[in-house]
């Protein structure tokens, strides 16, 4: 569905300064999947979205999408996918069912057609009572909702979502996302998504390309990067922390053990499979007659996963690389 | 979670052919309805709009009565005079804002989904300006209704010739803003501040509200460059009757500003994305 291959992206902010937002990008993309984009603010998560939905050019690099060359068939793209921009895409001097209408009738539907799709849109989306609101009026969940809808009227095989939970409070979040899993599990349809907020990532993304300063740093399923990059933490407290340093042994002697950490009584380790773990550590430590009176095992989060990629939390905030807001404001 | 929503998936709706043959103007009359919509549904925009013609009518005609009523470049009926300039004025307030509409646009998103669907780029920048046309002349109605009663009169061919000629130089004036709109895009403060530096020298070097001829060498000069001056001389020749070597001037300056505006305006939405 999608094929990327060194997708190259620069802008010049100034006449003698270039922002490399994008650095040779390689991304395939099975139909059918769920693929989150992870990344900090300015990574090139949404350059790379704004490459592959026609909306700027590549300065390098190819990319296909839904078949068709991003360059040289930017209309065939633009005709194949659906797009929820980080924006709201309804005008908001529009009504929410004119705006609909007119999406659906520019992408080929005769009116009496583009209005029953409106129809169904708004009862799936739960809009059909504000169906004749202004936009402007319409709260940042409904808003939301009705982008989804828009990108989805002419039900395209390859959806991106750029973002599109940003701004949302928890409700609403929840709301939008049982929204989008509906709507995939009905239309086995591509979903693209770019997200910062990890447990998104984590809990609905089947797979997790992670993004850093323009590259593709980690792609693989949520479970599989944990588990290869981060692994579970397990941590087991001795009954005294005399006998901290023989259990910090054993814990040691666990396959794929690191990151080992002695403090008082508490040993804290990263491990492969941290359940398997927390037994074999129990036995161990009866065996070897520590008194062990607490161990449990938590699993990592996408957080561990871009710690272990790059030394720095995803939760820190933005790098001072700012292609994603050049991107931004490049394409009118 | 609820369970008892609609399915997604197209139900009642063929989806599986809807690859119609693309028409441009087809793409350019669907963004020409829709930019007309909010207009048609909420009118009370094209009075609001009205509000700073109509105070030059009332507070500057009245000075300009006194003061050059009569004279030789004004002539008997100073209304005759100024009412066509301010047709010119309405056009040229309105269109020239325009953009900003577009800016809204740009910054909440709505502009950027436009761009990601089918609709050719040129006719997204063309339906949008051909668009100026209706509040132009439904302001120019307005204006010209208010206007009768005072002794204004419109002449049954020119006038309609002078709407047509107003929303020529709409959709002229309509696409150059939008192209400054989409050209200021990372420095949107830019609009205001371009559109501000050449709306008062065009309206004044135009010979909107006192005749150019009254003026140093210079400002005729450079009102001679200024195809706004053009079009306010036709005006005031076709609302008279007057069909002549002046109402063609300013169909040649408006559909000028027409071409390269939207020459303009295609050009830079083209290259917006490169």
């Amino acid at each position: 569905m999608i094929r990327t291959r060194g997708l190259t992206k620069d802008f010049t902010v100034c006449r003698t300064q270039t922002v490399h937002a994008v650095r040779g990008i390689d991304l395939d993309v099975a139909p059918g999947e769920l693929v989150a984009v992870l990344g900090p603010n300015g990574a090139g998560k949404t350059t790379t979205m704004r490459m592959l939905t026609s909306l700027i050019r590549p300065t390098a690099g190819t990319a296909e999408v839904a078949g068709f060359d991003v360059v040289r068939q930017p209309a065939q793209v633009r005709r194949h996918i659906g797009y929820v921009g980080q924006g709201n895409g309804a005008g908001h001097q529009q009504r929410a069912a004119d705006e609909l209408t007119t999406q659906g009738v520019i992408y080929g539907l005769d009116r009496r057609a583009a209005r029953r799709r409106t129809g169904e849109l708004l009862e799936a989306l739960d809009l059909t009572d504000l169906s004749s609101r202004k936009v402007s009026d319409l709260s940042g969940g409904q808003r939301r909702r009705l982008d989804v809808a828009l990108g989805l009227v002419h039900a395209p095989r390859l959806l991106f979502l750029d973002e599109p939970s940003t701004g949302l409070d928890p409700h609403n979040r929840a709301n939008l996302w049982e929204h989008i899993v509906r709507l995939r599990r009905e239309h086995a349809m591509t979903l693209v998504l770019t997200t910062h907020y990890l447990d998104e990532a984590d809990t609905m993304a089947e797979r997790v390309v992670v993004v850093d300063h323009g590259r593709v740093i980690a792609d693989d399923t949520p479970r599989a990067l944990k588990r290869d990059l981060a692994g579970d933490r397990v941590t087991v407290q001795a009954a005294a922390s005399a006998e901290a340093p023989r259990l910090a042994t054993l814990v040691a002697a666990l396959p794929g053990a690191r990151e080992v950490h002695v403090d008082g009584a508490t040993v804290t380790a990263r491990v492969a499979d941290g359940d398997a773990a927390v037994v074999e550590l129990v036995r161990g430590a009866d065996r070897a007659a520590v008194d062990v009176v607490g161990a449990r095992s938590t699993s990592p989060t996408l957080d561990d996963v871009f710690l272990a990629l790059t030394g720095r939390s995803l939760r820190e905030g933005p790098e001072t690389h700012d292609g994603d807001r050049a991107a931004g404001k490049d394409a009118a | 979670m609820s369970t008892t929503h609609a399915p997604i998936a197209a139900r009642t709706v063929d989806l599986g052919t809807p690859d119609v043959r693309r028409s441009w103007a087809r793409d350019v009359g669907l963004v020409m309805a829709r930019e007309l919509r909010p207009v048609v549904r909420e009118p009370f925009g094209l009075v609001f709009g009205l509000v700073q013609p109509l105070v030059f009518l009332g507070l500057f005609g009245p000075l300009l009565v006194g003061s050059t009523g009569g004279s030789d470049a004004i002539g008997p009926d100073v209304w005759q005079w100024f009412v066509p300039a301010i047709l010119v004025m309405t056009t040229l307030f309105g269109t020239s804002t325009t953009g900003s509409n577009l800016q809204f646009e740009m910054q909440t998103g709505a502009h950027e989904r436009l761009l990601v669907t089918p609709l050719a780029r040129s006719a997204q920048l063309v339906g949008r300006s051909l668009k100026e046309m209706a509040p132009v002349v439904a302001q120019s109605l307005l204006v010209i209704a208010v206007m009768l009663p005072f002794g204004f009169s419109v002449d049954p061919v020119g006038g309609p010739l002078g709407l047509l000629l107003l929303a020529l130089l709409g959709v002229g004036l309509g696409s150059l803003s939008y192209a400054l709109a989409i050209a200021v895009r990372k420095q949107e403060w830019m609009f205001w501040m371009v559109q501000q530096t050449v709306l008062f020298p065009a309206m004044i070097l135009s010979g909107m509200l006192l005749p150019i001829d009254a003026g140093p060498r210079w400002m005729q000069v450079a009102a001679s460059l200024n195809p706004v001056a053009y079009v306010v001389d036709a005006e005031r020749a076709l609302f008279a009757g007057d069909l002549g070597t002046t109402a063609l001037q300013g169909f040649v300056a408006a559909l000028a500003t027409a071409a390269v505006g939207l020459a303009v305006g295609i050009r830079t939405i083209v290259r917006s994305t490169d």
